[in-house]
């Protein structure tokens, strides 16, 4: 009896972490075919008010989204930019690009200053000139850092593991200390309330989600590195809303599936029941979806808020200077807007746990709902 | 008019979470020992209201 418990269980998991490994990886290709005449509209709308905004004064709305988006070079603070390999498959032509983004010579806008092969940068994306649908798999700014995440999470984690090991018995030392609370944080504050004595089977995926929200985060504050703005990428948070739907209902019991179908149960006679199921159940059926979808969106949202106002606060100073051309509208757009984004920034930093966290405690709290037993 | 639908949407999101804090700060007051439940339900419930009105945001972005 408990050896077939266990190969269902063995059969659930591996079926979870399969269908994870191969929807990962819908978040690092972007099919932009069928956008393009859409991106090209958008562009004519951005560059309308561009020029409509040149005869008042400087138009930041390209600089910040150009900041915020994704894009195939890392450029660090001034002028120095990391060149990222850019793998292309045009599905017009149906042949394959492999390059560097140093090969189109990108100036401090990102704007290729040479063509290769067919195919020119442009806000820094790699693009074919003659406008043919293509699904980009480069290694994009995000691609790195979502990868450099990784390795800092895997650097931190195994440290801390090894140190546990080494000091078996003793008091912790050195990074041990540091990530002990907030580790019994999550056990404590966030899987135990929600997850009871089945804390330890979660426990793994909260960790690993709350960390690398936070560390993700946090990587998107440090101005000088680029701001690498991961999880501000929709199709980041996607993924991680994904892999909580998919914990959710692999792990939902017989008791959770009845009550999406039959919430109220004997509570209610039938004739009573029908009316109420017709608006009933299909809201909760809609709730598989939205509840996820609702993570993803909080996550990014408030991300990419921030982003925008640091963004746009940094943009005062040239709003008041007129883009170089009035000395003291910049001095006193920098007199407002310095203290502005520190502030901002320190915000930012609590967002940054923040997010972390809710994400966390919504994934624990609904994973809660799905196993619980009933009464 | 998108950023009228945003600035609307940030007054809804203002006046969910003030409400929310003043009723902590009231539970509080009338039972200090559930200083660290109210702490967590504050935060959870801010984040929900948050997250509607992000929603807008979000549409007054696209």
């Amino acid at each position: 009896m408990q050896s077939i418990f266990r190969k269902i269980q063995f059969v659930k998991n591996f079926l979870t972490c399969f269908f994870v490994l191969i929807l990962s990886f819908s978040g690092l290709s972007q099919d932009h075919g069928e956008h393009e005449n859409q991106d090209a509209h958008g562009a004519e709308v951005t560059n309308e008010t561009a020029h409509a905004g040149d005869e008042e004064g400087y138009n930041p709305t390209p600089t910040i989204m150009h900041h915020i988006a994704d894009a195939n070079e890392w450029r660090f603070f001034g002028n120095f930019s990391l060149p990222l390999p850019v793998m292309i498959y045009n599905t017009t032509h149906k042949n394959w690009f492999f390059g560097s983004s140093s090969q189109f010579h990108p100036d401090s806008h990102g704007e290729g200053s040479q063509k290769v092969k067919g195919y020119e940068m442009v806000h820094s994306r790699v693009v074919p000139a003659d406008g043919s649908k293509y699904i980009d798999f480069s290694i994009t700014k995000n691609v790195a850092a979502l990868l450099l995440t990784a390795v800092l999470m895997l650097l931190v984690f195994l440290t801390v593991a090894r140190g546990y090991k080494k000091r078996e018995g003793q008091a912790p030392k050195g990074i041990q200390s540091f990530f002990e609370p907030l580790i019994q944080f999550v056990r404590d504050e966030i899987a135990r309330p929600n997850l009871g004595k089945h804390t330890d089977r979660f426990l793994p995926y909260l960790l690993a989600v709350f960390f690398f929200i936070w560390f993700g985060n946090m990587l998107g504050q440090i101005a000088p590195i680029g701001s690498p703005n991961l999880t501000g990428n929709i199709a980041v948070t996607a993924a991680l809303a994904l892999f909580t739907m998919l914990i959710i209902n692999f792990s939902g019991t017989k008791h959770y599936w009845k009550h999406m179908v039959d919430p109220m149960g004997k509570d209610m006679p039938l004739l009573g029941k029908i009316p109420l199921y017709i608006v009933l159940v299909p809201i909760e059926l809609l709730g598989i979806i939205i509840k996820p979808a609702a993570l993803m969106i909080r996550l990014f949202a408030n991300v990419t808020a921030g982003h925008i106002i640091v963004l746009s606060l940094v943009s005062l100073i040239f709003v008041f200077g007129n883009a170089g051309q009035s000395l003291g509208g910049s001095i006193g757009g920098a007199a407002v807007a310095i203290p502005f984004t520190l502030f901002i920034g320190l915000i930012e930093l609590l967002v940054a746990f923040l997010q972390a966290f809710i994400f966390t405690i919504l994934s624990a709290v609904f994973i809660g709902m799905a196993i619980d037993d009933g009464h | 008019m998108e950023v009228i639908g945003a600035g609307l949407a940030v007054i809804g999101a203002g006046l969910g979470i003030g409400l929310i804090g003043a009723k902590a700060m009231e539970s509080i007051a009338r039972q200090p020992e559930s200083l660290s439940d109210i702490r967590n339900l504050t935060i959870i419930t801010a984040a929900l209201v948050e997250g509607a009105a992000l929603f807008a945001i979000v549409v007054a972005l696209l």
